[in-house]
């Protein structure tokens, strides 16, 4: 029983990272409409950011993960700006195609500047480790702040989509882009800010990935990237609190399908996953059933 | 003024750059240079390149010239990448350097009389039955053997778990050994657990079965990198058994950012170990170290020992500049079987198999020093 604990919070702990990496994924699917398959490697680039200045600049761990924030940010509407923007009208089968392209030039661009060989991410954060049962269950400060995390930004986005100005607009953009410009909304201004914050929050999941699995190398964010995909679809792409249970319930059932059923399989029932919940329900688990008009 | 004298600046660069070059043997080497991989085909290339200047520097009758091409650790890619560099007149081959390529380019290389020495494609199938294959670093199954019998020689556990990466012929081919040396032995292997590739993150259930089944010494036949995964982990849920790694361990101390403490008491059976106190490594390491920043690891090491074998052999052989790749197969293979060399990664010389015979050191991990174990 204590057994089966451990394995349940271990994959709370491995969920609750693609979660934090889905809420991007899915916040910029929902209103741009597009898979931004660079978002993975927005994560090991903000990773890096904070890896160089804790590291090299000696600046402390909060520094860091603010400055890789700016960063990301900056970076997420650059790239916007420069490859996702001039195809607003092109077809969603290029506008996907720019994106894998991007991630592939941000991973070597990472290879460029930082090498190929690995490091060993110091993690942020450092309480220590809550003990339970006499040391037969034992939960990181990583997982903690991680969960923490996950529902603090779930709040304070579905709070800022349905509260603010932008927020309205974005969600108005994300219904129907051309009658949100009739009404006056920059729809350009909009997709950008989508885009500064999803990789805002890129570099928040890209440090707590690394700080809760210390390995940093130039394709860190590639597969975690692949994997919170996956929970965003099974969440509900689009949904934001869809992309939290898609992420909690995707670590879990990984890491009980590598306890129980087989140690190599753990990937292979992910992926099985995303093709059952695309075979029997499309949407996702909090998924808005859309109604085509014919 | 200043044009003609560019002018001539130019001519007389070109003029001592062809003199240079006009004896130089190349050699290809193929790896990966770009991708996952990176880091391995990088430091073959490195290492290559530091051997092929100390050479030339020397100014003697054999002069190398080092042709890299990148093959991302695919074998597609290395086959393509293999007939590129033929097309630039490449004489023999330092390649390839992951186990995956090698397969497919050894058996081109076999078929076309191409003479290719691999500094660290380990996978034992390489050189079966390819005449023109040698290699400068153990095959798999020789660590796995090596490995069972100093854990058991050395009393170091009764009871013994392996965790083993499934998706790298390296690492199962060192585990199917290591496994099948164990029930010859008598030492018991009470758990395996596999995962399934490098970009894995999350041991806890690979960790949880060593630990469940109380294995006293855990062997891990896989890279560092997810080594320094596992190690930290088990740290965190105070899991504390005896680590056994292999030459894919090596590597780890020089991990940026890695806390040497975890892997305090690690041992390792590696031939290389760059803080080893011979003047030959320590001049190595330095030159490495100045040119790139980094600590060389094993396969570094490997490609250094691997050109210097070639130069004996080259020497031997009679092979020069202007010899075709097929015609100088055969008198390479003559002399590869002649040479000794006493490299970084120890004294070597090979058997007609194309296996190398050194001998593998085991050290343990003492305040982020390898120590020479017993």
């Amino acid at each position: 029983m204590i057994q089966f604990l451990s394995y349940l919070v271990n994959g709370i702990s491995l969920g609750s990272v693609y979660a934090i990496i889905a809420l991007g994924y899915s916040m910029v699917y929902g209103i741009a409409k597009m898979l931004n398959f660079a978002h993975g490697d927005v994560i090991m680039i903000g990773a890096f950011i904070c890896f160089s200045a804790t590291q090299y600049l000696g600046v402390p761990a909060l520094v860091g993960v603010l400055l890789s924030v700016a960063v990301c940010t900056v970076l997420g509407i650059t790239i916007e700006r420069l490859a996702y923007k001039p195809l607003r009208s092109a077809t969603s089968l290029a506008v996907l195609i720019t994106a894998i392209g991007m991630s592939w030039l941000l991973q070597n661009i990472a290879l460029l500047i930082w090498g190929a060989n690995p490091k060993s991410f110091k993690s942020v954060i450092d309480l220590g480790t809550l003990v339970l049962f006499g040391g037969q269950l034992r939960i990181t400060s990583e997982t903690i702040v991680t969960v923490l995390a996950n529902i603090i930004i779930m709040i304070a986005l579905t709070q800022f989509t349905s509260k603010t100005k932008m927020g309205k607009a974005m969600r108005a953009v994300s219904e129907d882009r051309g009658a949100a410009e009739l009404m006056g909304i920059n729809v350009n201004a909009t997709i950008s800010m989508t885009f500064a914050i999803g990789s805002g929050l890129a570099a928040i999941a890209g440090v707590l990935l690394c700080s809760a699995y210390p390995v940093l190398m130039p394709t860190t964010g590639a597969m975690p990237g692949i994997k919170a995909f996956t929970a965003a679809v099974f969440g509900g792409i689009g949904s934001i609190p869809g992309a939290l249970v898609g992420g909690i319930l995707l670590g879990v059932i990984e890491i009980l399908g590598k306890a129980y059923v087989s140690t190599e399989l753990g990937d292979a029932l992910v992926f099985a996953v995303l093709i059952v919940v695309l075979l029997v329900k499309p949407t996702g688990l909090l998924g808005k059933k859309i109604h085509e008009k014919v | 003024m200043k044009k003609i004298l560019a002018i001539a600046l130019a001519l007389v660069l070109m003029a001592t750059a062809s003199l240079a070059m006009a004896d130089a043997i190349k050699v290809g080497v193929i790896g990966p240079m770009t991708g996952p991989y990176a880091v391995y085909g990088l430091a073959v290339q490195y290492g290559a390149q530091i051997a092929a200047d100390e050479i030339n520097a020397q100014g003697g009758d054999i002069q190398f010239e080092i042709l890299a091409a990148d093959d991302q650790g695919d074998g597609e890619l290395g086959v393509n990448a293999y007939n590129d560099l033929l097309d630039k007149g490449v004489n023999i081959m330092l390649s390839t350097v992951t186990s995956g390529s090698c397969m497919a380019v050894s058996t081109v290389a076999n078929e076309e009389r191409v003479f290719m020495l691999t500094p660290s494609g380990s996978a034992d199938a390489i050189t079966v039955g390819k005449d023109n294959i040698y290699r400068v670093c153990f095959k798999d199954s020789a660590q796995g053997l090596a490995s069972a019998q100093y854990i058991v020689d050395n009393k170091l556990a009764t009871k013994v778990g392996v965790i083993y990466n499934n998706a790298l012929d390296y690492s199962i081919g060192i585990y199917n050994s290591f496994k099948a040396k164990a029930a010859e032995l008598g030492l018991e292997i009470v758990a395996e657990a596999a995962f399934s590739d490098d970009t894995n993150a999350d041991f806890s259930v690979q960790i949880a079965k060593m630990q469940e089944a109380g294995a006293e010494l855990v062997f891990l036949p896989i890279y560092y990198t997810p080594a320094s995964l596992i190690l930290a982990q088990c740290a965190s849920v105070g899991y504390a058994p005896v680590f056994f790694g292999v030459d894919g361990m090596d590597g780890i101390l020089t991990l940026e950012g890695f806390d040497a403490s975890l892997a305090e008491g690690v041992m390792l059976l590696t031939p290389f170990s760059a803080d080893a106190d011979d003047e030959l490594t320590r001049n190595f390491v330095a030159t490495y170290q100045a040119q790139h920043g980094e600590i060389p690891n094993q396969f570094a090491a490997d490609a250094y020992d691997g050109i210097y074998a070639l130069k004996a052999a080259v020497e031997l052989a009679g092979v020069t500049a202007d010899t075709a790749p097929e015609d100088a197969c055969d008198p390479m293979i003559a002399a590869m079987q002649q040479i000794t060399i006493e490299g970084l990664t120890g004294t070597m010389h090979w058997g007609a198999d194309g296996e190398v015979d050194k001998t593998p050191t085991a050290v343990v991990i003492k305040d982020g020093v390898y120590v020479g174990a017993k």
